[in-house]
Order: structure tokens, then sequence, then C-alpha cells
């Protein structure tokens, strides 16, 4: 297998080319993708048999929880990379990619309160699944918190790595809670191994917006990103020449 | 179309404040992840750029 890329990789003015090339496809197509499952799932979608209209929040919920926990499992990749390799854009990326984790659980957390209301007639239960939403929260508070605190790059770095690789304990734990405990969640959505539970015209529209916020994280994490590579790469002359193309564009 | 009238999808059968708000908060919160890095990005520029020329006409 040909490595090159990887080894790339480790090279910041590299991925800053790319990315600004990848950065416009991935805009378009997440708004398209959001925009389409959007609709779709709003107004096209049949309602539940059960619960009526309030179900349509699922096309958010489902998306965001997902995001959250795959958000953080890349965390916890880019920090062991970061302590095998010794590679900088991985610090890069996990430093860029918690704040977007924490808006995600968040997004979660507050749909899946304002959905459990009509559903459950509470907006909050010491369900199994909630309660380790909520850890996720506060794991994605405690890297950022970390990684702020500590003024040594480097040992912020070792720190959010070695942080982020024993908060993933908490994503197992998570996904198998609507399976291991009794709780009022109802189970996956997703499954690799079984037909969807709810009929196509339904789960289509989910899918969508499912890839749509994966495209949306990307373009999000690519754009923080690229200003943290700017940042800490600011006294090489690639980027004083970036600085000047694009401000005296502007 | 599952609604039959703009009202009724406006309604969401009851269920139109927990399905709109849902959706405007979440809205909301993505507007924000994309705004924040958009402006943090024309500060740092403008101010690199200030840096660069004074340190060039030293």
């Amino acid at each position: 297998m040909n490595w090159t890329w990887f080894h790339k990789l480790g090279s910041p003015k590299w991925f800053y080319g790319i990315s600004g090339r990848w950065l416009p496809w991935l805009t378009w197509a997440a708004l398209l993708l959001v925009g389409v499952g959007v609709v779709w799932g709003l107004a096209f979608a049949p309602e539940d048999y059960q619960q009526g209209n309030s179900f349509r929040i699922i096309y958010i919920h489902v998306p965001a929880a997902f995001l959250a926990q795959s958000i953080y499992v890349m965390l916890a990749v880019a920090g062991l990379v970061g302590l095998v390799w010794k590679m900088k854009l991985a610090d890069v990326a996990l430093q860029q990619a918690a704040p977007i984790g924490a808006w995600m659980t968040f997004i979660a957390l507050v749909t899946g309160a304002v959905w459990g209301k009509p559903t459950w007639g509470a907006w909050w239960v010491w369900d199994a699944r909630l309660t380790s939403m909520l850890i996720l929260l506060f794991l994605y508070f405690g890297i950022i918190a970390l990684g702020q605190a500590i003024t040594n790059r480097d040992s912020a770095a070792r720190a959010c790595a070695v942080l982020s690789i024993v908060g993933v304990v908490n994503i197992p734990i998570i996904k198998y809670s609507v399976e291991w405990w009794n709780t009022l969640h109802q189970p996956a959505t997703f499954t690799v191994t079984e037909k969807p539970a709810m009929p196509m015209e339904m789960w289509l529209p989910l899918l969508v917006m499912v890839l749509g916020f994966y495209c949306f994280f990307a373009v999000v994490l690519l754009m923080r990103m690229r200003l943290e590579v700017l940042r800490r790469e600011s006294r090489s002359s690639w980027v004083k020449a970036e600085v000047k193309a694009l401000v005296g564009k502007a | 179309m599952n609604f039959s009238s703009f009202s009724e999808f406006i309604a969401m059968g009851n269920h139109g404040l927990y399905v709109w708000t849902s959706y405007g908060i979440s809205l909301a919160v993505l507007i924000l992840n994309v705004a924040l890095p958009v402006m943090a990005r024309r500060r740092y520029l403008q101010d690199e750029a200030r840096r660069l020329r004074r340190e060039e006409m030293k």
C-alpha cells in the first residue's frame, strides 16, 4: 500500500491546499442534502401512527446524535495518531473538532428533551441513554477546557489526546445503553444487519439528513482547521504570502 | 405531500410547538457553527495583514 498521502498529511501546507479545493464541493453537498432532507422529512414523510407529527424531530435528533458520537471517536483516533506519530495536524483536528462535537451533543440533548415532552410526558428522565449522552457532553467540555488551560502546545496536545482516548469507553455505553438497560429511549434506528424498522418513505429522508450532517461537519471542521493552521504557521513564508493574497483580494 | 394546507403544516397536528422549537434551535446552532469561524477568519486575516505591513516598514 502507498503511504505517501499519510506522510503528506503531516504537512500543514499540503493540507491547507487540498482542503481549500474540497471545501466548495463539501459545502454544496451539505446544503443540498440538508435542504432536501429537511423538506422531505418535514412535509413529505408520512406521520407516525403513534407519535403523530412529533416524530419529525427524528430528522435532526438522530443525525446530531450520530455525529456527536462519530466526532468523539474521531477525536480518539486523532489523539492516537498524534501520540504515536507525533503528527501536528492530528492535534489541530482534535482541538477543532471538539467544539463541533459539543454543539452536536447539545442539539441531540435539546431536541431529545423537546421530543420527550409530548412522547414520554417529561423533558428529562435519568435514563441510561440520556445520562450517557450527558456524560459525552461533559467529556467534550473537559477536552475543550484542557486544551485551553495548558499554554504549552505539546503538553496540551498530549493531555487532550489521552483524555479523548480514555473517554472513548463511553461510546459503546451510549450505543448499547438501549439494549443493556430497560430504558424509555427507543432502540437504534440504523442497524447494519437488519431491515429498518420504519417504512422506506420515513427512513430515506433520515439517511439523507445523516449524510448531510456529516458533510456539514466536514465543512465546519475544515474551515476551523484551516484557520488554526494559518495561526500556528504564521511565521512561515507560505502563510505570509497567503495572508497577503487573501487580504489584497478583499 | 403529507399535509393538505399550509396551516396544517404549521400546526403539525398539535405538535407544532415541539417540532418548530427543535428545528429552530438546531438551525440557530448550525448557523452559529458556520458564522463564528467565518468571522474569526476575517478578523485574523485583517490583523495578520496589518502586522505584516508593520514588519515590512521596520
